[in-house]
């Protein structure tokens, strides 16, 4: 009895750990992206509350917490007040598939550094990416604004568009690793990356991932120099602030992703392996905020365009190769 | 591979090149140091002809400049200066009162401009935030300064004033006053 006790603590103990490590954060990629975008842009990013500005997340956080809670005459109230906790725990709840370590042994038991090995991770995440629209369009139908709407409505484009391409490109990953399990792929990548094998996939994973979490230059549903601030223009307080903690855990996750699938997730030489995982994870987010600093967003109908007549088709031509090859190899 | 289609590969190649130059570009900008000037901590010397807070100056010997002419208060384009004339015994004219609303002037430096006796000027003092506007209403014992500002050489009855502060003829370009009755073919 005290074994399953001990099970349910060590449980516990993760779950929080991970819960906290990565609402902590998402909240300090708000400040690292301020910072670097000030850097890019030759200025110096919040450097007011604390040393270096570090307590500026806390700041903001109060901030939003004691702001009006406004909802729009004619809005839909039950569906205003669910879009924003759409968004954001789908984006949460991925993360419970993505191993972040190698099984550590405490107290004579296994602990495997993942929160749920399932054995469809890979389809677990990608149902969960697609829940995570709804946050977005139901956001944007409920605001009863024109420019929510449109928001919305883009989003779903996109993300329809993107999803596509992001879950073909995937396909030669379980081909290689011949699992769903995430653990299972990070293990077949013991030796080599994937990347190696697979430049192309990742290329198109990326520029995926890069659609789905709404960023520049794909961030058409935000779009501020047209839709004001599209889905969530009419959203006020934490509940802004809860779309905003999505969108960066949400960075913070699909750079997880992105790790475990092509760059070996916790494998890594000399350092531990969360350090690995955590040091690739968060190259993944610079990457994402360095784009933001450096490219413009596209027009609508290049991005239907590059989802649907390069990303997607490049994605089964890669599919189809990496068949034949895995033929000719065996 | 037909033309048009080589034409579409080098074209995904330069398209290719010039996103990772832009990559470079913003990355290298990371590394550079920031521009800002951290303004309370930190502050720009303005030039000597930034125009700022306004001023009345006093000439060489210490007496007022402004002669109340109203030129700079009819040069004014948001009519924020305001003064009433005065002569003293000896015939200088002075202003009574003189009063600059600072929350209506627009630092255009028009009245500078317009002062015939270089009373007023403009500082590089461009700090005068106050929290209750009727503070920004500065009257003239605020105005006046002790020391001749930008022209300090400059006095202006020692060129005009016919009489006022000395004798016809005693101006710095004026020759004696000629009689002319000696003036005989």
């Amino acid at each position: 009895m005290t074994a399953f006790y001990l099970d349910i603590a060590l449980f516990a103990a993760k779950l929080g750990l991970v819960f906290f490590v990565i609402l902590t954060l998402a909240a300090y990629l708000v400040f690292a992206e301020r910072k670097i975008l000030a850097w890019v842009q030759d200025r110096k990013g919040p450097n007011r509350v604390g040393p270096f500005g570090l307590l500026q997340p806390l700041a903001d956080l109060i901030k939003l917490l004691t702001k009006e809670d406004f909802v729009p005459a004619a809005a839909d109230k039950w569906l205003f007040y669910l879009a924003p906790a759409m968004a954001a725990i789908p984006a949460i709840l991925i993360f419970a598939v993505i191993p972040f370590g190698a099984p550590l042994t405490i107290a004579g038991r296994q602990l495997p550094l993942v929160v749920a090995d399932l054995n469809v991770g890979l389809l677990f995440f990608l149902a969960l990416s697609s829940i995570a629209v709804y946050g977005v369009a139901i956001g944007g139908w409920a605001s009863n604004s024109k420019y929510s709407l449109l928001g919305g409505i883009r989003g779903l484009a996109q993300l329809i568009s993107y999803e596509l391409s992001m879950g073909l490109s995937l396909v030669p990953i379980v081909m290689l690793a011949r699992s769903f399990s995430l653990t299972d792929i990070v293990e077949a990548q013991a030796t080599v990356p994937f990347i190696v094998y697979q430049p192309l996939a990742f290329i198109i994973f990326l520029i995926s991932i890069t659609a789905e979490c709404k960023r520049i230059p794909f961030d058409l549903p935000e779009a501020e120099g047209e839709l004001v601030a599209g889905f969530h223009s009419e959203y006020s307080g934490m509940r802004f602030g809860l779309f905003f903690v999505g969108e960066y855990i949400n960075i913070i996750v699909l750079g997880g992703l992105a790790t475990t699938f092509f760059l070996g997730g916790w494998h890594g030489p000399l350092l531990p392996p969360v350090v690995w995982f955590s040091l690739k994870t968060l190259a993944f987010a610079f990457f994402f905020i360095w784009m933001r600093g450096t490219l413009p967003r596209l027009r609508y109908d290049q991005l239907m365009h590059l989802g649907w007549k390069v990303l997607t088709p490049l994605a089964l031509v890669n599919i189809l190769v990496t068949g034949w090859w895995l033929v000719l190899i065996r | 591979m037909s033309v048009k289609s080589a034409f579409h590969f080098m074209s995904l190649f330069s398209d290719t090149k010039a996103i990772l130059g832009g990559f470079r570009i913003t990355l290298s900008h990371m590394l550079r140091k920031p521009v800002t000037i951290q303004y309370p901590e930190q502050k720009r010397t303005p030039s000597p002809r930034f125009r700022a807070r306004i001023v009345l100056t006093r000439d060489p010997d210490g007496d007022e400049r402004c002669v109340a002419c109203y030129l700079c208060s009819a040069a004014c384009p948001v009519d924020c200066i305001s003064m009433q004339s005065a002569e003293r015994e000896d015939g200088r004219r002075y202003a009574e009162w003189f009063r600059i609303n600072f929350s209506r002037c627009i630092f255009c430096g028009l009245c500078a401009e317009a002062c015939p006796t270089m009373a007023i000027q403009m500082t590089p003092d461009y700090e005068i935030c106050k929290r209750d506007i009727m503070d920004l209403v500065y009257e003239k014992e605020d105005l006046l300064i002790d020391g001749c500002g930008k022209d300090d050489s400059y006095n202006f009855y020692k060129h005009a004033g016919i009489g006022v502060t000395q004798p016809r003829g005693a101006g710095l370009e004026e020759s004696k006053p000629v009689d002319v009755r000696t003036l005989m073919p």
